[in-house]
């Protein structure tokens, strides 16, 4: 794994034009979240309907062409979910990142497998996790 | 590239192996040095030659290590125009800017005080001050830089008890003017405390020439092991403090009620020394003094036109050791990520210094630094590098 190969096509286009990036007045979640590596930062909104179904969620922030890309495909996947499907998908990409270079990828994952090269780059872990992190913070209610 | 960087290159272990298949550019050495082969030995040998622990026993290998102890103290000392017994040994700078913000600090500044700090200060140098002036009651002002990146030390409030600058940026690569600040800081009735981590490998440094009454430096900037460090301080300031740390070893009595400590600088070494890393950090001043630093400037403003000349836009003025830039809207950890794949080891984020970062209206930037080791091909690979990211976010 080099890392050219960590930047996939799917990234890179998420990077330059990411989907549900900008304010969300009427949320009613949200948190905000600090990358210690670099000082960068991601705030992710939802609005969250009676029957814990996610129906908006949009992200803000500065970050890397991980986080951003992260974060703009965290946001197709878990809209129209409800809250425990998106939990969990978190929950899943958190290990698969952590998981070895070399290991199968999960199905389940699906776009979010274009993330497979961070499995070789432990310090670039924190950036793939950082949108997903708020979005399990801001659904447990704690800003 | 010149047979005596070659050479010289052959003498650092870490510069012979590939990354990602590409010959290794190092210009990370603001974060840390390289050890050349003299200091890898010197701490190994330490293990074998000077087991014991210092300080404390009187058989054969206890005093082996408290001699070499003793010996490597000296060194250092030297190294910088110090008197061994002005040299205390802390695991870095970080401790060594605690010890004295706690040692010196609970016992001289109080309620109203003022403590100046510079606005380009690396973490270690900044929140220790803050911790002090909130437990203190103190007032923890700020002297702002310039565009160029120079500290503007205003006219400092009757009652500062310290300043405290960096001796070079490790953001901007600028030069404080040390002597100069220490002759303002001392007409006001302050002292004076400089962070050298990043002098200490591309300045002489000289104590009594600086004029200034702290002075903070770690080995693993200076080809040096991690984990060790020195703070030297005008002996006076060091008889008067207390002890930061309590423990074994910097005790000359002790009853179950009270204890009585022993002289500068045992007093500020509490427990077990770290002795492979004090003979390491005398080795790594030896090679200091020996090598030839001469090229540094060339490589330096080779770095400034290769990112000026990739469209890199340079934070401040650099002056020695270190160029930070950004490029484009192309995030740093990008910038950094890329060009290790080109073999190029780059900083990216804030390097421990965000207050410098806001003044420059950025969130993190990429840094290209120098050491002995570097030379204009590493700066050609980081050129590469860079026109790679540009291709990658075009």
């Amino acid at each position: 794994m080099t890392p050219d190969e960590l930047y996939q096509a799917l990234i890179v286009e998420h990077d330059r034009a990411p989907h549900n990036c900008g304010p969300l007045p009427e949320a009613t979640h949200s948190a905000t979240i600090d990358n210690p590596l670099c000082g960068d930062v991601v705030t992710v909104r939802l609005v969250v309907l009676p029957d814990d179904t996610i129906a908006r969620v949009a992200f803000e922030g500065r970050g890397c062409a991980l986080s951003r890309a992260a974060a703009s495909l965290m946001t197709t996947r878990v809209a129209g979910q409800p809250i425990a499907a998106a939990t969990a998908l978190a929950d899943r990409f958190e290990r698969f990142v952590a998981e070895p270079a070399d290991a199968p990828i999960p199905d389940e994952l699906g776009e979010l497998a274009a993330f497979r090269g961070v499995r070789a780059f432990r310090s670039r872990r924190s950036c793939a996790t950082l949108a997903f992190h708020a979005l399990v913070t801001a659904v447990r209610g704690r800003e | 590239m010149t047979a005596d960087l070659a050479a010289r290159r052959r003498e650092f272990p870490a510069l012979a192996a590939p990354v990602h298949g590409r010959r290794l550019a190092y210009l990370d050495s603001a974060a840390t040095s390289l050890m050349p082969r003299a200091v890898i030995d010197a701490v190994a040998r330490a293990a074998v030659q000077a087991p014991g622990s210092p300080n404390r026993g009187v058989h054969a290998l206890a005093e082996a290590a408290t001699v070499a102890l003793d010996d490597a103290r000296a060194v250092v000392a030297h190294g910088i125009g110090a008197r061994p017994r002005d040299l205390v040994l802390t695991s870095g700078t970080t401790a060594a800017v605690n010890l004295v913000a706690q040692a010196w600090g609970r016992a001289n500044v109080t309620t109203g005080d003022t403590i100046v700090v510079s606005e380009l200060e690396h973490h270690s140098n900044l929140i220790p001050w803050q911790e002090l002036c909130a437990e203190r009651g103190a007032r923890l002002a700020v002297a702002p830089v310039d565009d160029a990146g120079r500290i503007q030390l205003p006219a400092l409030a009757a009652r500062t008890k310290l300043v405290a600058v960096a001796h070079v940026s490790n953001v901007l690569g600028t030069i404080a003017p040390i002597a100069e600040l220490a002759a303002r800081v001392h007409a006001a009735g302050a002292l004076l405390f400089v962070d050298g981590a990043q002098a200490v490998a591309h300045l002489p440094v000289d104590v009594a020439a600086l004029g200034c009454d702290f002075y903070a430096f770690s080995a693993h900037k200076m080809y040096g092991p991690p984990g060790i460090g020195a703070l030297w301080a005008r002996g006076e300031l060091l008889d008067a403090m207390a002890p930061w740390q309590t423990g074994g070893g910097m005790v000359t009595s002790v009853a179950l009620s009270s204890a009585q400590f022993r002289e500068p600088p045992h007093r500020f070494e509490a427990g077990t020394p770290n002795t492979p890393g004090a003979i390491g950090f005398a080795e790594a001043t030896r090679f200091l003094a020996a090598v030839d630093r001469s090229d540094e400037s060339r490589v330096h403003a080779a770095l400034i036109d290769a990112i000026t000349g990739a469209g890199g836009t340079i934070i401040g003025r650099p002056e020695c050791a270190v160029v930070s830039f950004t490029l484009a809207d192309i995030h740093p950890h990008d910038i950094a990520t890329i060009a290790d794949g080109e073999g190029v080891a780059l900083r990216s984020g804030h390097h421990c210094a965000q207050p410098i970062h806001t003044r420059f209206g950025v969130a993190a930037s990429a840094r290209a630094s120098i050491a002995c080791y570097s030379g204009t091909d590493d700066v050609e690979q980081l050129a590469r590098a860079l026109a790679r990211v540009r291709e990658v976010f075009r």
